[in-house]
């Protein structure tokens, strides 16, 4: 019974007929149709109406597996990841947060390091990086201590944390951003009844009757807002000082129509569009390529 | 007879009383004793800051010269509660400073300690001396800069696993020139840049300095130079234990290294260079207690080289890349050791470094005196559990953390309720358990049975009904903290024995299926519990439905009602 607990991303991604879901509701920041909930293939939402694959996506995203639940291969699979769903579960392995901190930044100097011997200097021998030079030193330092930021969505007034060390792309961070605040509620109920109940997800609620819309942005470190995206991971990583889920009500004719049920579920796909450098506090847009999904129930 | 004895004698005799349940037991025997007692009474120790005001415990308590608080729920340590649950240290620390309290030492765990709240304590107690922070946040290095720059009789800066915001201010160099009383500096927690210069003429002028862990941004040459003036250090924590060992820096260290003869125990090495490793040979021997649980860099084969040296430790901590194989190494050279902890180094996949039953069935095996045990593993089985019992029946402390929360045993697919029992049946000084794997109500009903000492449970993902939580509430006599995470107990097993929460400091359940009503009605029996609920998806209200699953439920006996500094997120009912 517990075990469906982390199996639970999987029952729930058991879609009927993958070929209609193309989930796109593009929140386009620059113009564009209206928002639809589910839409099939061709409609008028065009390039917006469909799901991202992961070669949408510029450099520095990872090529997950799940690419290929996308683009009409098949549904999301939610939250789920290489391990056996061990890493997804809130709070577990019960570590605190500095201890998960610590091993999750020893873990990128080893990649680091990695790295600069697979396609550094031959002279870099396993000895040389033994001891290290300033330059390793530096990366441990400039990385800080990363790993957990805070996250708040607009209209909860809880925030949480979510591990930016456990995530090496944009994909899997939002995958576990709508898992964690659509999922609140309907995680160990659907556990307990083996899946079949799937509880009460209000924050869904919120979404799906039309008034509210998100797009997921950062806090620097210069204390700017940006939106999410729209730098490679990497760079992302060394600048954000905590996230926020925000709505955006200057979304051009976007209308929520109500949610097609899928069974006992109902899905929303959106895509956020980032244009390359963003002020918020102007909100000047223009239409670049999608960059982010956040999918929520 | 004993009340014809001048108040003073009775002071005497309490003086030799060292532990606050033994001054607690005294002061409920007679009036006198009450009151001597309660004048007499220098340390005190609040297990939950918000089961009594702190005006009250200063006016109890008027000699009050060090203060013990515990804050969060332990699960916020897993992110299970939200960061503004609450916790503040400050209202403490501004009661005190209006009673004229003399407060030489602090300690405070899991609570939110602000730059404020640091700035008016080294203000308020010019004759403060400790101050302990651990599992804390709120305060960033601004607020240790004005510890450090006011506080002319500290001996005791403890800082252990804080999250502080790093500030690049100088906080180490506002130690005045006079400052020469410390006796303890631990700052491995934080995450910025010191000064160098400035530390290391600090432990030059500090002669008594015994203990001293520094941050990862403290390279190894500046370590050096920090043992050559302070040889007499009994615990060390590395900083940064990474150079070339062919290099005339790293030499200096091995000969400052074998200076430091009093060393005990040992910590850091959170980037670590294991060819540097052999430097600390020397003092292996002597070593009581040994922290590598930071040190992922180093390999297995080192740490068992490592290990071999460390014949007389007491405690280990340790990750598990040792693998079985190295907790064997440990079985058989640590003959001395009480308590092993065994972190996961991979919590983000698959990893093969991990521990299987093996290396815990080793170490049972090898170690007599072992009392304590955290154990992050792959996988448990009840055969194990059985022999580990039968080897140890010493344990106060038994943690076992299977990576997989509700895994089986592998070999029989069976839950792992004998074990754990067996456990609780043999351990017959068992104080606190953790429970992890697949586990029905079964293990439960071994728990009620047969802890009779348990006094702090945690379970998570396990049971299957009522009947479990029933079996522990009534059976574990001296059960002080119950959490729960994850598991099928209700309304039922929450509202059977309600009386038994005042005998309890606290009860924690989330995601379990504790409704509403359930918890209104406890309240309304219970005026001296506070029943929280924290609901962080729908803010719970007067016109929620009471069939309504809360999410997290924390309730506490107090004497002082509701607190008023809770978030809207938090209902007290």
């Amino acid at each position: 019974m517990e075990q469906d607990y982390v199996g639970m991303a999987t029952d729930v991604s058991s879609y009927s007929n993958e070929a209609e879901l193309e989930l796109g509701l593009g929140l386009s920041l620059g113009g564009g149709g209206g928002g639809g909930l589910l839409k099939a293939k061709g409609s008028p939402w065009g390039e917006y109406g469909k799901l991202m694959t992961a070669k949408d996506f510029p450099s520095g995203f990872c090529g997950t597996k799940r690419a290929s639940d996308y683009g009409g291969g098949g549904p999301p699979d939610v939250g789920y990841s290489a391990s056996p769903g061990v890493s997804q579960v809130v709070g577990w392995p019960p570590l605190r947060t500095y201890r998960m901190n610590s091993l999750a930044n020893q873990a990128k100097v080893l990649n680091d390091e990695e790295e600069k011997r697979v396609g550094g200097n031959d002279e870099c021998n396993e000895e040389n990086m033994d001891y290290g030079s300033n330059k390793n030193d530096t990366t441990v330092k400039d990385n800080g201590q990363l790993g957990f930021v805070k996250v708040n969505i607009d209209g909860m007034p809880i925030g949480r944390k979510v591990d930016l060390n456990a995530h090496a792309c944009y994909e899997t961070l939002a995958r576990t951003l709508e898992e964690m605040f659509c999922r609140l509620s309907t995680t160990i109920n659907s556990n307990r009844s083996g899946g079949q109940e799937k509880g009460k997800a209000t924050q869904p609620s919120k979404l799906l009757d039309g008034s509210s819309e998100f797009v997921l942005t950062y806090e620097d470190k210069e204390g700017d807002w940006m939106l999410v995206g729209d730098v490679p991971w990497g760079m992302f990583l060394s600048t954000v000082k905590r996230l926020r889920i925000m709505k955006t009500s200057e979304a051009n004719g976007l209308d929520w129509e109500s949610t097609a049920s899928l069974g006992e579920h109902s899905i929303i796909v959106l895509e956020v569009h980032m244009p390359s450098r963003i002020d918020l506090n102007n909100r000047s847009h223009s239409r670049l390529s999608p960059v982010l999904i956040v999918a929520f129930y | 007879m004993m009340n014809y004895f001048p108040d003073e004698v009775l002071e005497h005799v309490f003086d030799f009383l060292e532990s606050h349940r033994d001054r607690n037991a005294v002061s409920l025997v007679c009036q006198s004793w009450y009151r001597v007692e309660r004048f007499s009474r220098e340390k005190v120790f609040i297990g939950n800051c918000y089961a009594i005001s702190p005006e009250r415990v200063i006016a109890r308590f008027p000699r009050v010269r060090s203060l013990t608080l515990k804050g969060k729920p332990h699960f916020a340590d897993f992110n299970l509660v939200p960061s503004d649950w609450g916790g503040f240290v400050l209202p403490w620390i501004e009661a005190m400073a209006r009673s004229g309290v003399n407060l030489e030492e602090l300690r405070l765990k899991r609570m939110v300690v602000s730059d404020e709240s640091l700035e008016l304590l080294a203000r308020s107690f010019p004759n403060l001396r400790s101050l302990v922070l651990v599992s804390c946040e709120g305060f960033t290095t601004d607020g240790l800069a004005a510890i450090a720059s006011n506080c002319r009789f500290l001996t005791e800066l403890d800082l252990q696993e804080n999250e502080v915001e790093d500030r690049r201010g100088q906080w180490l160099s506002c130690f005045p020139d006079s400052c020469t009383s410390l006796v303890s500096l631990n700052f491995a927690c934080l995450k910025g840049e010191v000064n160098l210069a400035a530390l290391e003429r600090l432990v030059a002028r500090n002669h008594n300095l015994r203990s001293l862990r520094l941050n990862h941004a403290v390279p190894l040459d500046a370590l050096q130079k920090i043992l050559m003036q302070a040889p007499q250090l009994v615990d060390l924590g590395t900083g940064s234990y990474v150079h070339d060992p062919d290099s005339d820096t790293y030499n200096k260290l091995k000969s400052a290294v074998q200076k430091c003869t009093s060393i005990r125990s040992l910590s850091g090495f959170l980037d670590v260079a294991p060819r540097c490793l052999p430097a600390i040979y020397p003092i292996c021997l002597n070593l009581t207690s040994l922290n590598l649980s930071y040190a992922s860099l180093i390999h297995n084969s080192e740490l068992i080289k490592l290990i071999h040296h460390c014949s007389q430790l007491q405690r280990l901590w340790i990750l598990d890349c040792i693998g079985d194989k190295g907790l064997g190494v440990v079985a058989s050279t640590c003959k001395e050791l009480q308590e092993l902890r065994v972190f996961p180094s991979d919590i983000h996949g698959v990893g093969s470094a991990a521990v299987t039953e093996e290396g815990l069935v080793a170490i049972s095996a090898g170690c007599p005196k072992l009392n304590s045990i955290l154990y992050f593993c792959q996988q448990m089985t009840n055969a194990a559990l059985i022999t580990v019992a039968k080897n140890c029946p010493n344990f106060i402390r038994f943690r076992l953390c299977t990576l997989n929360p509700t895994i089986p045993d592998p070999v029989t697919m069976q839950p792992l309720d004998e074990g754990f029992g067996a456990i609780v049946q043999s351990c017959k000084g068992l104080k606190r358990l953790s429970l992890s794997g697949l586990l029905t109500d079964q293990v439960f009903l071994y728990i009620g049975m047969y802890a009779e000492q348990l006094e702090m449970l945690s379970v998570a993902f396990a049971g299957d009904s009522d009947k479990g939580m029933l079996y522990v509430l009534n059976g574990c006599k001296k059960l002080k903290k119950l959490e729960i995470r994850d598991s099928p107990f209700g309304n039922v097993a929450l509202l059977a024995d309600v009386g038994k929460y005042e005998t309890m400091r606290s009860l924690w359940m989330s995601s379990c299926e504790v409704t509403l009503g359930a918890c209104k009605t406890l309240a309304k029996k219970m005026p001296r519990l506070n029943v929280e609920v924290i609901n962080e998806n729908d803010l719970i209200d007067a016109s929620s439905d009471d069939r309504q699953k809360v999410e997290k439920m924390y309730l506490y006996r107090t004497l002082v009602g509701p607190r008023e500094d809770a978030p809207e997120f938090v209902w007290t009912l």
